[in-house]
């Protein structure tokens, strides 16, 4: 053999299985928001074992993944906050949910244990306006009549880094706070009037153990795992509600799904039970996929997750969405893609 | 004929290899000045939209999408300077314990150690400096500090506010111990190259080793020490990841150093991840990076000038 063919074969040898591995199993790109990323991780592990479609997706933020999505370098994009009925016409993309998730309050207070303390919106929209500064004001005594609150300083801590998070705590302050909605509003990243940046749900919370007096937010699968002190919240229907299973799936409820692009707002539901703070995060696939094949790929791997991804999710401490809802998706894809 | 032959694949070796290094050269220009029209272009719209007072302002509102680069560039400013601040007296200590004072069996570890501290990636810097230097400032040394000096009069304000640890004082301490390894050796070096003659002759007159390093080594080493410490600060200017763990990234000034802020690296690390093309503050953030570059560039610009004599050597 002399060295040319040798080098062929090598390379035929090479490319060969290769070909072969893709026509086995179906790869998807995706590419958006970093707070469903340990769920969508679980689910492409599982999927792949099920139905062989391999799914690579990359946690770059939602704003990355919109961008991506637009100009097609991935298969879909994930965002938590959901764009509007006419970015999606401009863009030619469809937006479905795939899972909730919620946010809890943390706080370092000497003496104070997780679920004791109690607060309500409006109270927290003060405390990240700078309006109250100490843990003994007088608003906040009065709902925690059986807790020995300290004359300590409030160290508010927010995330510094643009994040979904961001986006759904500014947009429960801005449903909670008219004063928070003129003044600072709702974004992936605002301007904090008071407190201090961190970055990630890592760094938030690192912030909250190093500072006394400290009170920060974080997803709530975060504040589980790492035992960090919750508060409970006064809900819509005015009860104090500890962040629990139960109380998130009441919120998910309550929610009217039937608006364009499944924008629900599941924010400050009026359910006696309901956590004020749940919020979904989305996929947007386009409607005029180049490859179609790729685009039913994804479908296929959503339709799965929504059939068997639900205890995965919960497991995570996500929230799977209604069943109702997961139908809705399905025909809404049924609409698009009847071709 | 052969040698001839050779001596003809020699010459044109010669030309092919003249070329391609030329070429190599010309590259690292064209890659320059394409990087800073990039980042020109890209931030235009940022330009256009708030004009100059894009520099000065220190709005960061991405709701309102009203942006300005005062906050980060007044955070990037005072983190390097207090940087700078901090790291020369100990790199000159360490220089002159390393030239004038340090048995010859100590040097070599010394310096190595010093060296070694340049090659640690700055994510350690800044998760040391998260985990371990944020919660002992904000448990032990900020306390004090607030306490006792925060009520002086006059420099007080500076050292009032909550002590949460992290903020530009923390950034400015972490960045100083990264840019030390750079100073202290740039000063070493140079403070080696002075004629043993001239030291000889001053400790012949009577003169103290203190007396030597005054009179004689700093003199005559000053633009050199001064082109070391610009180096520092080019690199001070630009650190993001450390300074993104302990500044405590707030869009505000604050008039104490202990108060949370940003510098330009930092906040676009921080916001690019949610930024859409064609907004404005994509555009910003690129504007941001183009002064960023102005700023290192006019600040190495300075270092390569006062170092000039001593490149040549």
């Amino acid at each position: 053999m002399d060295r040319r063919s040798f080098l062929l074969g090598a390379s035929a040898a090479l490319t060969l299985p290769a070909l072969g591995a893709q026509a086995q199993a179906a790869q998807i790109t995706g590419a958006g928001a970093t707070f469903p990323n340990p769920v969508y991780q679980k689910w492409a592990e599982a999927a792949r074992a099920a139905i062989g479609i391999q799914v690579n997706y990359q946690s770059v933020g939602s704003g990355a993944g919109i961008n991506q999505i637009r100009n097609r370098t991935v298969d879909f994009g994930a965002t938590d906050a959901p764009l509007r009925a006419e970015q999606l016409t401009e863009g030619n993309l469809l937006q479905f949910p795939t899972v909730m998730g919620s946010l809890v309050a943390i706080v370092n207070i000497p003496g104070i244990q997780d679920d004791a303390l109690r607060l309500t919106g409006p109270i927290l929209a003060d405390i990240f306006l700078g309006k109250i500064t100490r843990w003994n004001d007088a608003q906040i005594t009065a709902i925690n009549p059986g807790l020995a609150l300290p004359n300590l300083a409030i160290a508010p801590a927010y995330r510094a880094d643009g994040s979904g998070t961001t986006f759904v705590w500014t947009s429960y302050l801005a449903a909670v706070s008219q004063e928070w909605k003129d003044r600072v509003g709702t974004g992936t990243s605002v301007r904090f009037p008071a407190g201090t940046g961190a970055r990630g749900n890592e760094g938030v919370a690192g912030t909250v153990r190093n500072v006394r007096g400290a009170i920060g937010y974080v997803e709530n699968a975060y504040a589980m795992t790492n035992r960090l002190a919750a508060t409970q919240l006064r809900n819509k229907a005015g009860n104090f509600i500890k962040a629990d299973h139960k109380a998130f799936m009441s919120a998910a409820a309550a929610a009217d799904w039937s608006v364009p692009g499944f924008a629900a707002n599941v924010i400050d539901q009026a359910g006696p039970e309901s956590w004020p703070i749940v919020a979904p995060t989305f996929i947007l696939i386009p409607t005029n996929p180049t490859d179609a094949a790729r685009s039913a790929s994804v479908r296929r791997f959503f339709d799965w997750c929504f059939a068997n991804g639900s205890q995965l999710a919960t497991d995570l401490e996500y929230i799977p969405l209604p069943e109702s809802v997961h139908n809705a998706v399905r025909a809404a894809w049924r609409q698009s893609f009847s071709a | 004929m052969p040698p001839k032959a050779a001596r003809r694949s020699g010459r044109l070796g010669d030309k092919v290899f003249a070329l391609l290094c030329q070429a190599a050269g010309i590259f690292v220009l064209i890659l320059l000045g394409a990087l800073i029209i990039e980042l020109f272009i890209a931030g235009l719209p940022a330009f256009r939209a708030f004009g100059l007072a894009f520099v000065t302002s220190t709005d960061w509102d991405p709701v309102r999408e009203l942006f300005g680069a005062g906050v980060s560039i007044y955070g990037t400013i005072v983190t390097a300077m207090l940087a700078i601040t901090m790291a020369v007296p100990l790199a000159f200590g360490i220089a002159f314990f390393l030239t004038e004072l340090a048995p010859p069996w100590m040097r070599r570890p010394v310096g190595t150690a010093i060296e070694l501290l340049a090659a640690v990636p700055s994510i350690i810097y800044g998760m040391w400096g998260f985990f371990v230097i944020a919660p002992a400032f904000a448990q032990h040394v900020q306390p004090w500090i607030i306490d006792n000096i925060g009520e002086l009069p006059l420099i007080g304000f500076l050292f009032q506010g909550p002590p949460f640890g992290t903020g530009l004082f923390t950034a400015a301490f972490i960045l100083a111990i990264m840019i030390l390894p750079f100073i202290a050796a740039t000063m070493r070096d140079v403070f080696m190259q002075v004629p043993p003659v001239f030291k000889e002759s001053a400790y012949g007159l009577g003169a103290t080793t203190w007396e030597v390093m005054k009179g004689v080594v700093i003199p005559y080493t000053r633009v050199s020490v001064v082109g070391g410490i610009m180096l520092g600060l080019g690199r001070a200017l630009g650190e993001t990841m450390a300074v993104t763990f302990v500044i405590g990234n707030a869009n505000r000034i604050s008039a104490s150093l202990f108060g949370p802020g940003n510098t330009i690296a930092s906040l676009v690390a921080l916001e690019f991840g949610e930024s859409e093309i064609g907004s404005l503050k994509l555009a910003s953030l690129l504007a941001l990076g183009f002064i960023l570059f102005l700023l290192s560039f006019a600040v190495l610009a300075t270092s390569r000038y006062l170092l000039r004599s001593r490149l040549k050597v």
